[in-house]
């Protein structure tokens, strides 16, 4: 039986972007947000560090730094009418979340506490600046609390644990979406006049993530699949102080605190590929450096691991070497007591499962899928585009980890992902809004779940002679040696075929559960589907790129190319094919130069 | 190490009364218990139904009972249960669904009563900034800022056990957010919510929640500074 729901505005996604879009949204229109998890349980939640934002709440800082800062961590390929956009949101964004209750760190004088992080810089001095907004090491936690806590407040409509399958579109225009009721099985029509997207990104079709069992990619694989282009997948970010083999995150904050990160000679070896900011330099930077460290026999033990040394003797003494100062200009010094009370969390990991102290310690590192810069096409406003000239899709939007507006181009900013899900979420929400009151709802198509359907007994009636976590595995090995943090042209057709190969397999996959009442190998299995289909997007255009680009290094092609490749690229998913297209970075006031720090 | 895994499983749709499976496996000490029962679903029963996401203590999916006590089954290590035998069931208290999928409405619902937002109606700063909260007024409630909602506390609370209108440990920890929360100006309404015959006088402080807490939040003390306020009128 299919139950139909009306609403104005339906959201996909509980976490961060979705949770300020159905805020905003819910002021003018009838709204209702749809999650496979409980949104308390969002990957929003595990964000660490910091929401960057030009406070200036303890040296001087700008919004104009920010968003040079953000240009040059993009390497150019971020369009700079957004980024700039951003960042001068971004401010107002933060008092707005403390505004609402968010409990940040303070400083002595009562404002909100702030800290160096990666590529945050004073653009005159060119030295970390204290930009990173913090509560204590989970300002994600909080940030996604305090959303959910508004929303309780303000009694938004929550259809908890429903899994969306499908995105209607009638004529070209949205009329609604499909979700399984995970409880029931039982599928539900959302008709809407708008939808949003806010459902995260895909990292775990890598084998080393930072990423939750969620973050399979269904927002991505739902449009591409019903004709809407994914841009800049071959953009993806290698954090490089992942716990090693876990890949859980520890935090750039440690690094922000004074952290330093060595390799097996105990040398401080990004002193030789960042020497201005060293320890603190961009992500993608430190993850190549780790690579190629690796490369050379310096990782620890011959296991791809360097260490990450936060003790305060480590602290202190590179400190000092670096002439690092306290805001009022007496010399940077900590006891392991400060150190704790600044990273809680960090700590609490490493004794759970690493068993060191990290005051003591060093912690074993190494780079783990974090981010996608790339997703569905979106502008400021968070209406998705679909082609080269960035024709809007009438009634559907895009926010969050999901959408390529894009602010992140190449490689994305520490502490970049809070803001953009803050400011997107909140002007897709309300640019939704307006646009539903303006509209009428599209009529639904004849059979609206027919595709779901067709998708769940596909799931069903497989031969059995394939395993799910098997091809999953297989998929994430190959990803993580191919389409990892260095590609060759080599590699990535190897990549290609080997996704392909597991496609064809998945057919011969079978559910073996037939229940309808949480069916999590049906959900699972569906997700692993998705998982499959961004692979192959992700590795095409990685390999047709051939340049090295921020989150894109490519062995065979070690340089940037601004003549060829200053431009972002859509993948369509045509049936079984990939069908690529480009469309031009909008530069405003930075024009592209080399990326050193 | 080799170890003997029992997992508790319920079909509504098949099974009558619920059973234990029962799976040898061999497993790292450093394996997390989340590790087991996806191996399970991996290489034995792929139709074991359990939710889980971060896989790393945060999004508070993954509480379960293991060995009889309430853990992450993410956060806790096989080595840290000093034992080769090892028994997952689902949290006391919330309805069975599907194998260790429980109801967790009434506890979301407990935590909805208690206000937990912030409520202050007065005019913003004119500079529009904002809201200035001394780092001691924070560390008032620091410690309960960190709840994830898993509900591992709740349901290994006897008080909930036996009466589930009980408001439990996590709603009183949410409460106790804002009421200590120096921006906050509803302490009185949450007080008077608590101060009900469902609410905190039913804590007979048995520590269960302290010790359950994945979070290490000192729960029993958050607890008794409400009492404490409802007590003496004062935050």
């Amino acid at each position: 039986m299919t139950n139909i729901h009306q609403y104005d505005v339906v959201v996909v996604g509980g976490g961060g972007a979705g949770l300020m879009a159905a805020m905003y949204a819910s002021q003018r229109a009838k709204t209702a947000v749809i999650s496979k998890l409980y949104p308390v349980r969002s990957h929003t939640g595990a964000a660490q560090g910091g929401i960057g934002a030009a406070l200036g709440n303890l040296e001087e800082d700008s919004p104009e730094w920010h968003t040079f800062d953000t240009v040059k961590g993009s390497d150019y390929l971020g369009d700079q009418d957004a980024i700039e956009f951003m960042c001068h949101e971004a401010v107002q964004a933060v008092y707005d979340l403390e505004h609402m209750g968010l409990p940040f760190s303070r400083t002595a004088d009562g404002r909100i506490a702030q800290r160096p992080f990666g590529g945050h810089t004073n653009n005159v001095t060119k030295k970390p600046v204290r930009r990173a907004c913090y509560a204590s090491d989970r300002t994600g936690h909080m940030i996604l609390q305090t959303l959910y806590q508004q929303c309780i407040k303000n009694n938004i409509l929550f259809y908890d644990e429903f899994q969306a399958m499908d995105l209607l579109l009638v004529d070209g225009k949205v009329a609604g979406v499909v979700a399984v009721e995970l409880a029931t099985g039982e599928l539900h029509v959302f008709h809407a006049k708008a939808v949003i997207f806010a459902t995260g990104g895909h990292g775990r079709i890598w084998e080393i993530t930072s990423n939750a069992y969620a973050y399979t990619g269904d927002g991505c694989a739902i449009v591409a699949r019903r004709g809407i282009p994914l841009e800049d997948m071959e953009f993806f970010q290698f954090h490089p102080t992942g716990i090693y083999k876990l890949g859980i995150l520890i935090t750039e904050a440690v690094r922000g605190e004074g952290g330093i990160l060595f390799n097996k000679k105990g040398e401080r070896f990004m002193e030789r590929y960042a020497p201005t900011i060293k320890d603190l330099a961009s992500r993608d930077v430190i993850s190549r450096a780790m690579y190629l460290e690796t490369r050379a026999g310096n990782d620890v033990n011959g296991q791809r691991f360097f260490y990450l040394d936060v003790t305060p003797e480590t602290v202190n003494k590179y400190a000092e070497i670096d002439g690092r100062t306290r805001p009022d200009g007496t010399p940077y010094r900590v006891t392991a007591q400060e150190i704790l009370s600044k990273i809680p969390d960090i700590a609490d990991f490493c004794q759970t499962y690493l068993g060191i102290d990290p005051t003591r310690q060093p912690i074993p590192v190494q780079p783990t899928a974090h981010y996608a810069m790339g997703g569905i096409p979106t502008n400021i406003m968070g209406q998705v585009v679909i082609d080269e000239q960035n024709t809007v899709l009438p009634g559907l939007y895009a926010a969050g980890e999901v959408a390529c507006v894009s602010v992140h181009g190449a490689n994305r900013l520490g502490t970049n992902s809070l803001v953009d899900l803050i400011v997107f979420g909140k002007h897709s929400g309300i640019h939704a809004a307006e646009f539903a009151l303006g509209a009428d709802f599209v009529p639904l198509p004849a059979d609206p779940t027919e595709y779901v359907r067709e998708q769940i007994s596909r799931l069903h009636a497989g031969s059995g002679k394939e395993k799910a976590a098997a091809i999953a595995r297989e998929m994430k090995a190959e990803m993580f040696d191919h389409v990892g943090v260095f590609r060759t042209q080599e590699g990535l057709e190897h990549a290609i075929q080997k996704i392909r190969e597991l496609q064809e397999r998945f057919k011969d996959v079978r559910v073996t559960d037939s229940g309808k009442i949480f069916n999590m190998e049906l959900l699972q299995t569906w997700e692993l589907g998705n998982m499959l289909d961004l692979a192959l997007v992700t590795a095409q255009s990685a390999l047709a790129r051939t340049e090295s680009r921020g989150g894109h290094a490519r062995d065979d092609y070690p340089a940037r190319d601004d003549v060829n490749w200053l431009k972002h690229t859509l993948a369509w998913m045509d049936r079984d094919q990939i069908r690529l297209g480009y469309k031009p970075v909008v530069i405003t006031k930075y024009p592209p130069k080399e990326r050193t720090y | 190490m080799q170890i003997k895994l029992r997992v508790f499983r319920f079909d509504p749709e098949k099974d009558q009364k619920p059973r234990f499976d029962t799976f040898f496996m061999d497993v790292d000490p450093n394996d997390r218990v989340l590790d087991l029962l996806e191996y399970v679903k991996a290489d034995f029963d792929s139709s074991l139904a359990l939710r889980r996401s971060c896989a790393h203590g945060i999004c508070g999916s993954d509480a379960m009972r293991i060995n009889g006590r309430n853990y992450l089954a993410c956060k806790v290590l096989v080595k840290n249960l000093h034992s080769d035998q090892i028994t997952v069931e689902p949290l006391l208290g919330l309805r069975v669904i599907k194998d260790l999928i429980v109801d967790m409405e009434p506890f979301f619902e407990n935590y909805r009563s208690v206000l937990p937002y912030l409520i202050n109606d007065e005019a913003l700063p004119e500079d529009g900034k904002e809201r200035l909260q001394t780092p001691e007024e924070r560390d008032r409630f620091e410690d309960t800022t960190k709840c994830i909602l898993c509900a591992a506390c709740t349901t290994s609370c006897p008080s909930f056990w036996s009466d589930e209108r009980y408001v439990g440990p996590a709603a009183i920890v949410n409460a106790h957010r804002f009421i200590f929360d120096s921006r906050d100006r509803a302490a009185e309404r949450r007080l008077n919510i608590l101060n009900q015959q469902i609410g905190v006088w039913r804590c007979r402080t048995a520590f269960n929640c302290t010790e359950a807490c994945p979070r290490e939040i000192h729960i029993t003390t958050a607890i008794a500074e409400v009492k404490q306020a409802i007590l003496s009128g004062k935050v």
